[in-house]
């Protein structure tokens, strides 16, 4: 079995058995990441280049060590120092990475759909790394991955995922994923940041997280930006933290077993508390191994799409 | 198409070669099995199990997985599906025996010899296969041949084991 | 010279025209419209004799319209002649019918003073296929704050004020620029949206621009607007005229102020009664406009405000942009559809559909607007100017936007094929065949 698609755009565009096979794929380079040696010659010769438009350090390190432990030859290429800044155009940046025989594009970009069309320009494979508020795939995976691996399944269970909904691209990637395996969504935040149409993608809707939490096997928090507060989403941090934050109060409300997960970076006592986080139910530092694992098997996977 | 080994000869040649291996190692000491995924991890089991009825020692045995490693990931249509690969022990100073099922061109002896290394630096790697056919492509040789078969470049040597849900036997077509 | 246009199936909503019929056509000016066949006959004899150099043009089977009045064009000059040019824009208009365009003032530097309103003109008059009116800005720099000179303007030229694309956020200036423009007589055309609301918005507020990851603009962004406006308009009295309706409750909100007396009227376009937001999928910046393309419960309130009345006028809202701008991040490429070519096409297909009839889709298109807009055209009556368009209802036309003679290649249609096409355009006389 094989992807269909030479990119990875979003989880939109994937089925559920394409998702299966990334999972699998990732175990086996979940084994390589437990050795000495942490590198594969597997992509050797290849190209990768990370086109961040977007501030980002988790994910790009977190594709870069993937890439790196590929064997691919690795080109970063960061927005201040890009043509971008003197009015360089995005299809353009992106011919000349391609001129430079780039294989793999990762792309982060702020408007939404920025991969999509750079897939349609270039040959080189494009990994969607976050665009706007519509996707971030890899996050989504590396949720999965994390599920599966701490509580045996995805089919079945109940996750809530909790905060900005609104303007998460986690979230969007993640309730696509989860609804491919027959998960109960619930999404849990103030009405201002959760865009009450994603219902019709079949979550379930909550604003108070008392009847939100009530049994979810999975508590999956969200970053609460801070700049929202001035745009009158919520009134202040402090109320958020009151109405919307994870306390251990709150968590005895899940599943007595339920894993904590967050996408990073984390505000402690904005959106989740100190405890919890560094809780024993808390895998957020797991999540951050399994992305450079499954960030390695979509690499890998999307190679054989091309050849 | 036709039989090669039926299952009892396949139990002979196991046989033989797990003496053969012990006779060259002087024994378990320090040994280590590795079989190449996956008809190589099934044969690598067998003889651990004829070395225990011989010695009445245990042997390690582990499993390789050689996709990462495989020269021909740029010309197929598909990548080969990653399996495990769960090497038992530190492999430094070890006697390794990597166990293949079918000697070919070598390479994926080749592939498995560098994710080998990336373990760790063996005091020794030999190899044991089951079947070697000829029509090698680099200057490998095996150390243990449970039988060589002469055969044309383009016919096809199947070995179906017990584990595979299979009936034991090695064919040719 | 001399034009006779032969036997052709004669529309004209100012006279209730609407029968087989000639045209006679002398010196750039209608001279006689006659359904009577051997009148006609006998004229044409009289003319042949008295005149050899005359032009006859058989329309049996064909259509004969008043040329189309376009009241919502942007032809982009001066300051954005990469985009359009009055040449380019005015061409493009009589390949799609129309031989009236009213020109919008969002120009650089803005058509908020004389200078720049006599620039148009005459560039128009040198350059332009068919007939140009400018629209003046309400405000300085369409900025909303202070009221321009729309009294010189329109002694100047400017049919119309309209801070379109920038709307009169200030309702104390709105107020004050309807009140004021009833000393001239002209209407203010509102390019309805709350800027508030609205902002940041890309396509439409949904289920889609959440799926896409879009930021949407709901319909109440242009509905708040809509309703503000009309009750300024009853507070002043001021001519308003609604620009580009696309949404349901927009035209539920004109219909009960028409029902109430409010001097307000309102125009449509195209795309907003031929697609939905679906186009935008596949962030398809084609279909990137403002206001957006909506769904199709508005579709459907958009034909039924056309079939009732409620909406007055079909206009283009044409707003090429370079390609290079199209072909850019959703969110950062310019809004806008390149429309004067395939208006006609797009709108035929209401009378198709049976939603209108021919004659009324025509007064949508040629008489209302210039009513509105208080200019003499859209009209076939004896000596006013020669702008006929002779239309072939069963021609199909794909839309092939390379082909277009506007250098704006913008259009979600492509590949469409319509049916209707206009095959001869006249504008004061002058003959453009397609």
């Amino acid at each position: 079995m094989k992807l269909a698609s030479k990119d990875l755009l979003g989880i939109k565009e994937l089925t559920k058995d394409e998702i299966t096979l990334v999972l699998d794929t990732a175990s086996g380079f979940k084994d390589v990441l437990k050795r000495d040696i942490k590198k594969v010659p597997a992509l050797r010769g290849k190209t990768a280049v990370n086109l961040f438009f977007e501030p980002s350090t988790r994910t790009k390190t977190s594709f870069e060590l993937a890439e790196k432990r590929l064997s691919l030859d690795v080109l970063n290429l960061a927005v201040t120092t890009s043509s971008v800044v003197k009015g360089e155009s995005l299809i353009d940046t992106a011919l000349n990475v391609q001129a430079l025989g780039a294989d793999f594009m990762i792309i982060r970009h702020s408007s939404s759909g920025a991969a999509h069309l750079l897939s349609k320009k270039v040959n080189a494979s494009v990994i969607n790394a976050g665009d706007g508020v519509n996707e971030h795939p890899t996050q989504a995976l590396l949720d999965a991955f994390t599920i599966k691996e701490k509580l045996g399944r995805i089919e079945g269970l109940k996750v809530a995922i909790v905060g900005d909904i609104l303007h998460s691209r986690v979230a969007k990637s993640n309730i696509y994923l989860l609804a491919k395996f027959g998960v109960e969504v619930r999404i849990i935040g103030p009405p201002t940041l959760i865009p009450k149409e994603l219902e019709s993608h079949g979550v379930k809707v909550f604003h108070d997280m008392e009847t939100g939490l009530r049994d979810v096997d999975v508590v999956m928090m969200l970053r609460i930006q801070m700049e929202r507060q001035g745009k009158g989403f919520f009134p202040s941090t402090l109320e958020y933290f009151r109405y919307w934050g994870l306390t251990a109060e709150r968590l005895s409300i899940a599943d007595k077993d339920a894993i904590v997960m967050h996408p990073g970076p984390m505000n402690r006592g904005i959106e989740i508390a100190s405890e919890i986080a560094d809780g024993p139910r808390s895998v957020i530092l797991e999540q951050v191994t399994n992305g450079i694992a499954v960030r390695m098997a979509v690499l890998y996977l999307l190679a054989g799409v091309r050849g | 198409m036709k039989e090669l080994l039926n299952k009892q000869d396949i139990d002979r040649v196991l046989a033989r070669m797990a003496h053969e291996i012990l006779e060259r190692n002087k024994g378990t000491g320090n040994l280590c099995l590795v079989g190449i995924q996956r008809g190589g991890v099934h044969l690598a089991k067998r003889l651990s199990r004829k070395v225990k009825e011989i010695e009445g020692k245990d042997v390690l045995v582990g499993s390789l997985d050689i996709a990462f490693y495989r020269d021909d990931l740029n010309i197929r249509k598909e990548q080969p599906a990653v399996r495990r690969t769960e090497v038992p022990c530190e492999i430094t100073d070890k006697k390794v025996v990597l166990v293949d099922d079918v000697l070919f061109t070598g390479r994926s002896i080749r592939a498995a010899l560098d994710a080998l290394m990336d373990f760790g630096r063996p005091a020794s790697i030999q190899l044991a296969v089951l079947i070697d056919r000829g029509h090698r492509q680099l200057p490998i040789k095996a150390d243990f041949v449970g039988k060589n078969i002469p055969t044309a470049i383009d016919e096809n040597v199947e070995v179906n084991l017990e584990e595979e849900g299979l009936e034991d036997r090695v064919t040719i077509e | 010279m001399k034009i006779l246009i032969k036997n052709g199936h004669i529309i004209d909503p100012s006279q209730g025209i609407d029968g087989v019929g000639d045209v006679l056509i002398e010196e750039g000016k209608i001279i006689e419209v006659r359904s009577q066949k051997s009148e006609v006959r006998s004229k044409e004899q009289k003319t042949r004799t008295s005149n050899s150099e005359l032009r006859t043009i058989d329309a049996s089977g064909l259509y004969v319209f008043p040329g189309l009045v376009d009241m919502h064009t942007h032809l982009r000059e001066p300051g954005f002649e990469y985009k359009e040019t009055i040449k380019t824009g005015t061409l493009a208009a009589v390949r799609g019918g129309i031989t009236t365009v009213c020109a919008m003032p969002n120009t650089n530097p803005v058509n908020d003073n004389s200078s720049v309103t006599d620039l148009i003109i005459r560039k128009a008059i040198q350059e332009g296929a068919c007939t140009v009116y400018p629209i003046g800005a309400i405000t300085k720099g369409q900025k909303g704050e202070e009221l321009a000179e729309m009294g010189i303007m329109h002694g100047e030229g400017c049919v119309a004020f309209s801070d379109d694309g920038m709307p009169v956020m200030n309702s104390l200036i709105m107020r004050r620029a309807l009140e004021y423009s009833k000393t001239f007589n002209v209407p203010l055309i509102s390019h309805c949206e709350d800027m508030n609301l609205s902002e940041g918005g890309v396509m439409n507020e949904g289920l889609l621009s959440v799926t896409l990851g879009l930021k949407g603009i709901p319909s109440e962004a242009e509905e708040v607007m809509v309703a503000r406006d009309i009750a300024l308009a009853g507070l002043t009295g001021g001519r308003l005229h609604i620009a580009h309706v696309s949404t349901e409750g927009s035209v539920r909100i004109i219909r009960a102020a028409k029902e109430r007396g409010i001097n307000v009227t309102a125009e449509t376009c195209p795309h907003y009664f031929s697609i939905t937001e679906a186009a935008v999928e596949g962030y398809n910046t084609n279909a990137k406009v403002n206001p957006p393309l909506r769904t199709a419960s508005d579709v459907d309130a958009i034909k039924q405000g056309l079939k009732d009345g409620t909406i007055d006028v079909i206009a283009t809202d044409h707003a090429p942009h370079h390609r290079d701008e199209k072909l850019r991040e959703f969110d950062q490429s310019p809004s806008g559809i390149s429309g004067l070519e395939t208006a006609l096409g797009l709108s035929l297909k209401l009378v198709e559909e049976g939603i209108l009839t021919m004659k009324q889709l025509i007064e949508k298109m040629t008489i209302n607007p210039a009513k509105i807009m208080g200019i003499n055209k859209g009209t076939l009556k004896n000596g006013s100017d020669a702008d006929v368009v002779i239309v072939n209802p069963d021609k199909d036309f794909k839309v092939e936007p390379e082909k277009f003679a506007s250098k704006g290649k913008n259009t979600p249609f492509e590949g469409w094929v319509l049916k209707g096409a206009a095959v001869i355009t006249i504008c004061k006389g002058k003959i453009y065949e397609q």
